[in-house]
């Protein structure tokens, strides 16, 4: 049977075709899967129980208040929470049905796979902006001879900043602009080709017209990626994702199409957080 | 108990619109019962009050969109906070064509009284008395988002149209043995018509607050599609 997900309806019964009914998908893309996820920082536990499929090659967003877990969440995804002082996980995460959390599997290489953009825009301050982009792949040691500009170009156009930096590769990337340098930042997570790419609030810090672009490259990068974006912004979490993840409490409390949970959501606690009921 | 929003001056705006729409609503109703009034009691000036009181109505209507657009603009709102403004969006039309169906009998009522009596308005009047008493329990339904007084509304509208049924066909019997009647007749069906249209448009609004309560669109499926979820499938 279809989760609520898969049947992607929205509770409104668009009209098939409208624009509003929904961002390109790609079936094929890497799905997630978490089970009984729980972490913890030492005694303190941040995430308990949580079970949810991703749909491969669609935009998950994660809302919640502060302190719900849901960046912790997306750092469990590419095994970065357990990077933290007395940090860890139990449970299980599946890619693509295959345990993240298996004693075969690499944190480094799983990493390639399960890119991740950041807050604040972190281009590496000593590198131009061409070394920025190939640096995943040349501290991996991946960087075949003669496919560097190739990459460069298509990781740049992938980021939609190619043709505003295409005269500049060899300047420093701090030389940009909080949003270029965020999407110099995606470009770089996408030169190593992931399968998915996980955004802790990757427009926080950025104006409306950087966050505007942020959110139209979301759009092209949709159903070529798995994306999961975290955001405290719920009307770009409207805007950009196909489900919606409402975290509380380090709990999963709802997870929906975006077009139904932002309109009629199931549960009680969703509908007191998105209208503002909270605290 | 219902959760207040954090936002006092959010809460205070949903309230207010609310009530500006409870009030227009209201407005509407006075209308309706001053035309049918006039109509009983062949009063000129009351119809003419009538008419008079379709620019407030009017009035309400432009204050009221520009309340919610404003409320979009500001807000941003969500789940049911959204479903309630794109809702009165929609309402204020209802009732301000209930304004208007107020108004097309008041001016029956003065095209009636240009001539003589055709029959008695009691039945007339008992049939308004119907359509105002459910109308204003649609509004009272929408007030305090009464979803099981809002189901009662649209079952009754079977009620109004059985009552626009017997009225239509009596006037039509006067009609065929008296033909000149018909002109008169034809002006009473009229008001009927439009009582039963104004029954219609009270059946829209409770519709709309099983919207805004519970995210349930069951516009042009009836009460049985809330059996099968809200989902449009």
């Amino acid at each position: 049977m279809e989760s609520e997900q898969e049947q992607e309806a929205g509770a409104l019964g668009m009209a098939s075709g409208s624009v509003l009914r929904g961002l390109p998908t790609g079936a094929d893309g890497t799905s997630i899967e978490a089970l009984g996820l729980n972490a913890f920082y030492g005694k303190k536990q941040v995430l308990c129980e949580v079970s949810m499929k991703i749909r491969g090659g669609c935009v998950t967003a994660v809302i919640g208040p502060s302190g719900c877990g849901k960046s912790t969440f997306i750092r469990c995804l590419n095994r970065m929470h357990e990077l933290g002082a007395g940090a860890r996980v139990t449970g299980r995460v599946a890619l693509d049905g295959q345990d993240i959390y298996g004693p075969m599997v690499d944190p480094a290489l799983l990493r390639r796979r399960v890119g991740m953009v950041f807050q604040e825009p972190n281009p590496f301050p000593t590198m131009s902006i061409r070394e920025n982009v190939l640096s995943g792949l040349v501290m991996t040691g991946r960087l075949a001879a003669g496919q560097a500009d190739e990459i460069v170009e298509r990781s740049l156009r992938a980021a939609a900043l190619w043709e505003e930096v295409r005269d500049k590769l060899k300047e420093p990337g701090l030389g940009l602009s909080g949003g270029q340098q965020q999407r110099l930042c995606i470009a770089r997570a996408l030169a190593v080709e992931p399968d998915v790419l996980l955004m802790d609030e990757p427009c926080s810090a950025l104006d409306p017209i950087a966050t505007a672009r942020i959110e139209e490259l979301i759009h092209t990068l949709a159903g070529k990626f798995t994306i999961v974006i975290v955001t405290h912004n719920m009307q770009q979490a409207a805007r950009v994702s196909h489900d919606t993840a409402f975290f509380l409490g380090g709990a999963l409390v709802e997870l929906a199409p975006t077009n139904r949970l932002f309109t009629s959501p199931r549960d009680s606690r969703t509908e007191d957080y998105i209208t503002g009921k909270f605290g | 108990m219902q959760r207040r929003h954090t936002d006092s001056a959010f809460e205070a705006e949903l309230s207010e619109l609310c009530e500006r729409l409870v009030l227009m609503a209201e407005r509407a109703a006075v209308m309706v019962e001053t035309a049918v009034s006039a109509l009983v009691a062949r009063d000129t000036v009351q119809a003419r009050q009538t008419l008079a009181l379709d620019a407030r109505v009017n009035r309400d209507e432009l204050e009221l969109d520009e309340m919610c657009l404003l409320l979009l603009a500001k807000r941003q709102p969500m789940a049911s906070d959204l479903r309630l403004i794109a809702v009165v969006l929609k309402l204020v039309t209802d009732i301000e064509r209930i304004a208007d169906l107020a108004k097309n009998i008041a001016e029956r009522v003065l095209d009636l009284n240009a001539e003589p009596p055709v029959r008695e308005m009691e039945d007339v009047a008992q049939m308004s008395a119907l359509v105002l008493e459910i109308y204003r329990e649609s509004i009272a339904a929408f007030a305090t988002l009464d979803v099981a007084k809002a189901r009662t509304v649209i079952e009754r509208d079977d009620e109004i149209d059985e009552a626009y049924h017997t009225l239509f066909r009596s006037m039509l019997q006067q009609m065929v043995s008296d033909s000149a009647t018909v002109k008169r007749g034809i002006h009473v069906q009229s008001v009927v018509k439009y009582l039963e249209r104004i029954g219609d448009h009270a059946t829209n609004l409770a519709e709309h607050v099983i919207f805004v309560a519970e995210g349930l669109d069951i516009r042009h499926r009836g009460l049985a599609s809330q059996e099968g979820g809200s989902d449009g499938q």
